[in-house]
């Protein structure tokens, strides 16, 4: 049985960055996912956003870590390569009563040390963004956004090319702790590990039900989105938000323009009993629409070209307010299982600052060393947004780099090969969408996904009837011609 | 980065770009060449097994990939260049296009272009079904590539949603294969693909078709596992009571296509909402002197013969020089018309139109009026919005002068 110094259950953006903070040093790591793809949960569907730290009570770990990840993610990306558009925030108060919230945010954005707030009146907020008509708004220059799919995969990959050991599709069953070792038994074998780190997210409570009896409970509460064409990606310049509603612990539906140049229009807050129905109801697309209208009166609604949904993983019930802070901290009961509940909005932003705390934590338990080979693998720019000269070079060097596969986001045959070589080992449909975008674009993969399914065929040697969408038992297709039997 | 001059170069070798360019050549250009971003030449229509391909052209019926040749060899005969596995990145308004392939970056200095890019498929969202997202949900198109050029069955028991000319071929199909094949659910209150789709597909098989339904909900976290379809009113808004949920393994989408316009939308080519495609005029020129457009990316054909001979003309007036114009006559759909082409008319002579009416209806009269005055009057036994019509209309220079705007309508 092998044994690990620290198992983390979990690839959400939580779990990947632990995994590469922690694989900065001599530690041998394990990730469990039970998705087929790290990045399979809620790290996935949100609205990509970098916090700034206005929304969250000083004091409170929600506060702290925001603020700190906020100030993390700049030379990150530097670092590692994935996108951030800095374009700064507005919080649309729509008359004097409103005004008075947005005080309150400047109060604790204060408090919270978040610089450059400051309010407009509703002239002003015209000339910076025509679509938006409001009494005042107030402006929060320290707020960004990025793609949290690309984000999350490149801390995983990363932390994979550094020996830290990711199972797939792997579903831990039962923990147990025998001596001074956790025991984990999975759908992939059993394992051991020093210390094992609860960042299963909206199944924190189940896993940690494994060991003892949890002090915390979990409300999911999904959102809903919805996506806009292209062709309305100018409405916006920065993210606008209304004032957050009270209840619910959550934001509203704001708009957000995406790193990728379409505009987000959610997500909606719902309470609900089963935190894997990810459905998405006329309803809220009704609502949603609504809603935005209210904020911007000229979008259309067939504008609107997907939708989807994520769920929040929050502790406080809806009659409790919604809003709880984060619980992370070292079992007393169970010494080296850490977990990490309730990391909801604005889990993004903190991650890197959560992985530096949990790395510290892990270094009172067991002494490690910086790694002396740490490598780096950033990111590298699509060929499409290359200059012409390192185009034909790259065209020289292989001759997969001049074939076009996905005409709508044209991306080449050599980076739907780099993609399906990840390593984690990820092969799904949506593994090779979520690291390159063949199939992300107004076709939604009509023409590129027979020359995807080829080159999984005759490079990677899978068979057809094994590929898969997204999970596990998401089957593309269901056999041969002249197979079904009566 | 390769440079190369020619006479006219061709966006897209399917029946569009393949009819186009050979009429090019037989017309006097020297250098055609045709751009596309497959390795094979004819478009979609190697997919396309089943017949009923060039019976108006050619008195034969033909399957697809029967009737590409026929083009093909044709091209190879008049020495026609091919680039293969070449996308188009970008063209200007100089009539250069700039494209890459396996050997490199290529600049393509044209005396005209011809666009031929075809269109793409409708897809779930263009309609918003809410409910999962999960694997088994294919346009019909998809499905078609996987199970006619691939051996690969999609699914084992469908629904189809859309009663386009694919779905229903698909429909038919995927019985062949023995699969189970549900029924045909269509929005309107009449089947959207052609009548003789709707017999030979679905009548002669025993599959049903719910019209004035739609799906209203998509289930199955991970491969499809049902779908609910509803009955509509007028208005579309669902009737309450009359969900009904429909195990399944395989949506499959049939609801329209699209043309694609992304290369002209860059250039200021101006496109018509109707349609989707390029605003021609009679010439099938766009309003970019030399750029000329034909085929799907025009608008959407529902047979092969008439997006051929439209094709044809647009090559042959690719090679012309072509006038100044001195005058436009705009051209515009009226009563129960959806669209009319051309939508401009800058010369006097013979008119190809081509339109498309809003809903079925008999024994109508086809009208042309220019400004207020009516020109041309044809009867129509029937009409139906999935049949384009043609009319080749002759005009006059004494009309041609004096008319400031023609517009065709059906009237009583």
């Amino acid at each position: 049985m092998k044994n690990f110094h620290v198992a983390i259950i979990g690839g959400g953006v939580i779990g990947s960055a632990i995994a590469w903070e922690l694989s900065k040093y001599n530690l041998n790591i394990a990730v469990f996912e039970m998705g087929s793809d790290v990045c399979s949960g809620t790290s996935k569907a949100n609205s990509g956003v970098i916090h700034s730290g206005i929304n969250s009570a000083s004091g409170s770990l929600k506060a702290k870590f925001c603020v700190e990840g906020n100030k993390l993610l700049r030379p990150l990306s530097d670092q590692l390569g994935f996108s951030i558009n800095w374009t700064g925030k507005y919080v649309i108060a729509k008359n004097q009563n409103e005004e008075k919230e947005l005080n309150k945010l400047i109060k604790v954005g204060k408090e919270n040390n978040v610089p450059g707030l400051k309010i407009l009146d509703g002239k002003e907020l015209k000339k910076k963004e025509p679509k938006v008509p409001c009494h005042s708004a107030l402006w929060v220059p320290n707020a960004g956004v990025m793609l949290p799919y690309e984000f999350t995969i490149v801390l995983a990959e990363n932390a994979a090319i550094n020996d830290t050991k990711f199972f797939l599709d792997t579903k831990v069953i039962d923990i147990k702790k025998e001596k001074d070792v956790f025991k984990i038994m999975t759908t992939k074998g059993n394992f051991s590990s020093n210390i094992v780190i609860n960042a299963a997210g909206l199944n924190c409570r189940k896993i940690h039900s494994m060991l003892e009896k949890p002090d915390f409970k979990i409300y999911p509460c999904r959102g809903e989105y919805l996506i806009l064409d292209k062709n309305y990606g100018n409405l916006i310049n920065s993210m606008i938000y209304p004032v957050p509603p009270k209840e619910l612990g959550v934001l509203g539906v704001h708009i957000t323009p995406t790193v990728e140049g379409n505009i987000l229009l959610g997500p909606s807050a719902e309470f609900v009993d089963d935190a894997d129905d990810k459905k998405t109801t006329k309803d809220m697309m009704k609502l949603l629409l609504m809603e935005a209208k209210e904020i911007i009166p000229s979008i259309q609604n067939n504008s609107v070209i997907a939708a989807y949904s994520g769920t929040r993983c929050k502790l406080a019930s809806p009659e409790e307010g919604g809003w709880a802070d984060y619980k992370i901290y070292e079992s007393k009961q169970n010494p080296g299982f850490i977990s990490l509940a309730g990391i909801e909005s604005p889990g993004l932003t903190a991650a890197p600052a959560i992985a530096k705390h949990i790395a510290n934590m892990v270094s009172k338990k067991i002494s490690f060393k910086p790694k002396n080979n740490f490598k780096t693998k950033k990111i590298s720019k699509r060929f499409i947004d290359l200059k012409q000269g390192e185009q034909q070079k790259l065209i020289g060097k292989d001759k997969r780099w001049g074939r076009i596969i996905c005409r709508c986001e044209h991306i080449t045959e050599a980076e739907v090969i780099n993609a399906l070589s990840n390593p984690l080992g990820a092969k799904t449909l949506s593994a090779v969408k979520y690291r390159c975008r063949a199939g992300m674009g107004r076709c939604q993969g009509g023409f590129c996904t027979q020359h995807i399914i080829r080159i999984m065929e005759q490079e990677f040697k899978l068979k057809p009837e094994d590929i898969k969408l997204k999970s596990q038992e998401s089957y593309l297709f269901l056999g041969r011609n002249r197979e079904v039997k009566h | 980065m390769i440079q190369q001059n020619v006479d006219v170069a061709v966006i897209g070798a399917g029946p569009a770009g393949l009819a186009a360019a050979v009429s090019a050549r037989k017309n006097g250009a020297k250098r055609v060449l045709i751009l596309d971003r497959n390795n094979w030449r004819g478009g979609i229509l190697p997919q396309c097994i089943h017949d009923g391909f060039g019976v108006e052209e050619t008195g034969k019926s033909m399957t697809g990939p029967e009737y590409a040749n026929m083009y093909v060899k044709m091209a190879e005969k008049q020495k026609i260049e091919f680039m293969l596995e070449t996308m188009v990145l970008d063209l200007n308004k100089k009539l250069e296009i700039t494209a890459v392939n396996k050997n490199g970056l290529h600049k393509i200095k044209a005396k005209s272009i011809v666009l031929a890019m075809g269109c793409r498929e409708k897809t779930r969202w263009s309609i918003m079904i809410p409910g999962d997202r999960p694997s088994g949900i294919f346009t019909a198109g998809v499905a078609q590539t996987f199970i006619n050029l691939y051996n690969i069955l999609p699914g084992k028991n469908i629904v189809l949603l859309g009663s386009g000319d694919v779905g229903l071929i698909m429909a038919r199909r995927l019985k062949f294969e023995g699969a189970n094949v549900q029924g045909v659910v269509e929005i309107l209150p009449f089947p959207s693909g052609l009548p003789r789709n709707v017999v030979q597909c679905l009548d002669d098989f025993d599959i049903p078709i719910y019209l004035n339904h739609t799906v209203t909900r998509i289930e199955g976290r991970q491969r499809l596992k049902s779908v609910t379809i509803a009955q509509v009113d007028e208005n579309k808004d669902i009737i309450p009571g009359s969900e009904r949920k429909i195990k399944c393994d395989t949506l499959l989408l049939s609801l329209g296509l699209i043309p694609e316009n992304e290369l002209p939308k860059n250039i200021g080519i101006n496109l018509d909402e109707k349609t989707g495609g390029p605003i021609i005029n009679q010439l099938y020129e766009t309003n970019i002197p030399g750029v000329f457009a034909c085929g799907n990316c025009l608008q959407v054909y529902d047979t092969v013969d008439a997006l051929s001979k439209g094709a044809s003309l647009a090559g042959k007036n690719a090679v012309k020089k072509i006038e100044k114009k001195e005058k436009e006559i705009e051209v515009r759909p009226g009563k129960n018309v959806r669209y009319v082409l051309p939508q401009k008319i800058t010369q006097s002579g013979l008119v190809h139109f081509t339109l498309r009416v809003t809903k079925p209806d008999q024994s109508v009269n086809l009208k042309i009026k220019a400004d207020k005055k009516e020109i041309f009057k044809k009867k129509q036994r029937w009409v139906n919005p999935a049949n384009m019509m043609e009319l080749d209309f002759e005009l006059s220079d004494e009309l041609f002068k004096s008319a400031k705007t023609m517009e065709v309508f059906l009237d009583e």
